[in-house]
């Protein structure tokens, strides 16, 4: 008798999903898909609401990469009002990205998912948490704890709050950074350096301990996409489109991520709100892509700072061209940490970060818009269409997580092929059940931003029969 | 398990997970929060059924049947339950969809912002069925404490959870609305 089981919620991920594993008659995984849970509809409700309002209201898509919206909705709004910003401005807009990356992969990594490697997948779930992790591993965690401060801290002393910042819009920035500003940044560094080398040594000590995690969490072949500067290197403000394939061919160079809706599309599927973007050119379903951290150094030729090239040089040797497994998201994340700190201490140093222009005044001159960005998940783009009066008529989001939608299914679908084996009794063990959940948290999915909206994953699996019934219900106690 | 510490949960509905980046804010403040209270179930950890409870933070709005559900589960576990942030107290951001018949704007994502429609996820057994109208948790639930503010701060939050533990009625907390 076949059967369908869910892992739900799934959890230590940022959103509400699920998992679900349909057995064969055998008790063997013949599929296993995730499902996103939510929907909230920003590309409806910002209808009637003025262009200069998005960055506001786009930024509730998420509370955990607040930033990255509102940088892709000032930039769609420069473009309706026909401006290139002033220098200083732009800066400004840099140095969030920044520190919003370096918050936001602080949390993946430390919060979300040191628990599975400090304390084992098999580790009791109770425990399994970033305050069970207290009481063994107490510098690491604070280590991890002040690093998300630091990243909050910029964006709060610049933006005027750690979540939803409401300091940048259409044609700039709000206000001047100050030298006050500066040295309290400054001040920060020497830790921020230390904490993430500390934490990079620990983690390549780690690494060779998970290699069943490694070869069997998402490890395929893929087309990669993210934003590079004109020369190749990693950039995530402003930049050009390039895509490589699994053995680090250019596919695609120099694409115009303003023009995105000519070679990205996207499909509509009844068992995910989470929508399935495609490369155009290769069709849907095959034209699957990943992006974010993974794809960023699989994409650039090199990083542009002194420590994070040293280790993007190290980290490109551990594939063929690409890194196609997906574990080394996490890798990638504390190699994109050191970057944005280092980013982030050079831009205290550049004199254009003072400068007294930070906003362009202008009026409508275009009825549509686009801006992207690289968010900490991926390459971001924002869509609107307004109305003579600057009123939006519609908007289209691209989300980073969505663009890893068809690669998180193909690895939770791989992971569940090696790592469930149903005991006599048709019982999984919890931390093969982890290790499911451990695929998805690979791509640290932002299932707020995905839908346009948030949640969980918990772990109840239902077993139901090929008649529908539900024949058990195995829930993870505490 | 501490069954000597209160114990605190956090839970997320239909919103942008803004407040429990805000509870993260806490920062080392998280630590001595550690202290005080036994944090048993949150998406930040891998407890799957919602326990029994002395408090329940809860963010967002009641945005499909899954919600439903979850509060009202909520509300049996937990002795004190807070509409945690502007969703949860009055819809906010979740809620603006009301100003549009639910077909329109399910239309607007999966059909004319999408190249190819296999389907449109309306409610399975895969994926929850959205409700005609987003609604606030004490539309549904009888709510103890209102914590607003988009996010509320962690200030906020700290100063708000440290009173209700002292036994005292959490006043002047200083909630913003907005921005």
């Amino acid at each position: 008798m076949s059967r369908i089981q869910f892992i739900e919620p799934v959890t230590r991920i940022e959103g509400h999903a699920k998992i679900s594993i349909q057995l064969d008659e055998q008790g063997q995984v013949s599929l296993a898909r995730f499902h996103v849970l939510e929907f909230r509809g920003f590309e409806k409700i910002c209808e009637g609401r003025p262009f200069q309002e998005m960055p506001g209201l786009m930024s509730r898509t998420c509370g955990i990469c607040p930033v990255s919206h509102v940088l892709a909705s000032s930039k769609a709004g420069d473009m309706l009002l026909g401006v290139e910003i002033p220098i200083a401005a732009a800066q400004q807009r840099r140095l969030l990205n920044y520190a919003q990356i370096l918050q936001s992969h602080a949390l993946s990594f430390f919060h979300l998912s040191s628990p599975d490697f400090l304390m084992g997948m098999d580790a009791p779930p109770a425990q399994r948490n970033i305050f069970g992790l207290l009481q063994n591993e107490a510098d690491f965690v604070r280590r991890g704890i002040r690093l998300r401060q630091f990243g909050q801290r910029v964006i709060e002393l610049v933006g005027g709050k750690k979540v939803h910042p409401g300091w940048s819009g259409p044609g700039g920035v709000h206000h001047r950074f100050t030298s006050e500003q500066r040295d309290e940044i400054l001040g920060w560094i020497p830790e921020a350096t230390e904490s993430l080398s500390i934490a990079l040594d620990r983690w390549k000590g780690l690494i060779d301990s998970f290699r069943p995690e490694m070869d069997f969490m998402g490890n395929f072949p893929s087309l990669f996409l993210a934003t590079v500067n004109e020369h190749g290197g990693l950039e995530y403000y402003d930049g050009l489109i390039r895509i490589v394939d699994g053995r680090g061919n250019a596919i695609a160079e120099k694409l115009d991520p303003k023009r995105y809706f000519t070679y990205l599309g996207e499909a509509s599927e009844d068992y995910s709100y989470v929508k399935f973007p495609y490369y155009q050119p290769f069709g849907y379903p095959q034209g699957h892509y990943r992006v974010g951290p993974l794809a960023r150094l699989n994409v650039a030729t090199y990083a542009g700072t002194p420590r994070a090239d040293r280790e993007l040089k190290e980290f490109k040797q551990r594939g063929e061209g690409a890194v196609c497994e997906s574990f080394h998201f996490h890798l990638a994340r504390l190699i994109e940490m050191i970057h944005s700190v280092e980013r982030i201490e050079e831009l205290m140093a550049n004199p254009d970060l003072y400068g007294e222009n930070i906003h362009a005044h202008a009026s409508l001159n275009r009825r549509e818009g686009v801006g992207s960005c690289e968010a900490p998940r991926g390459t971001l783009f924002h869509h609107y269409w307004v109305d003579p009066e600057g009123l939006m008529e519609r908007a289209n989001l691209l989300i980073a997580t969505s663009q890893n939608n068809q690669a998180m299914n193909l690895s939770v679908d791989q992971a569940a092929r090696r790592f469930l084996k149903a005991s006599a009794s048709g019982e999984f063990e919890e931390g093969m059940l982890n290790r499911l959940e451990a695929a998805i948290r690979c791509y640290d999915p932002c299932l707020s931003c995905s839908t346009h909206a948030l949640g969980q994953m918990p772990l109840v699996v239902d077993v139901i029969g090929a008649d529908g019934s539900l024949i058990r219900r195995i829930a993870r106690d505490s | 398990m501490d069954r000597l510490k209160p114990r605190l949960a956090t839970a997320w509905l239909g919103g942008c997970s803004g407040c429990h980046m805000s509870f993260l804010d806490l920062d080392e403040r998280l630590i001595d929060l550690a202290g005080l209270v036994d944090v048993c179930y949150s998406p930040i950890a891998d407890v799957k059924e919602f326990p029994e409870v002395d408090i329940a933070l809860v963010e967002g709005a009641v945005a499909n049947d899954h919600h439903l559900a979850e509060i009202r589960l909520i509300r049996r576990q937990a002795r004190i339950l807070i509409a945690f942030g502007d969703c949860a107290v009055t819809g906010n951001v979740t809620a603006l969809r009301n100003l549009f018949p639910l077909e329109d704007v399910l239309n607007r994502a999966y059909q004319e912002n999408s190249n190819i429609v296999n389907g449109i996820p309306l409610g399975n057994e895969f994926v929850p069925r959205l409700l005609p109208r987003v609604l606030r948790i004490q539309d549904v639930v009888p709510v103890d404490h209102f914590l607003p503010g988009c996010p509320p701060s962690a200030d906020t939050i700290f100063a708000f959870v440290t009173q209700l533990l002292a036994g005292h009625e959490p006043v002047g907390v200083g909630a913003r609305f907005g921005l």
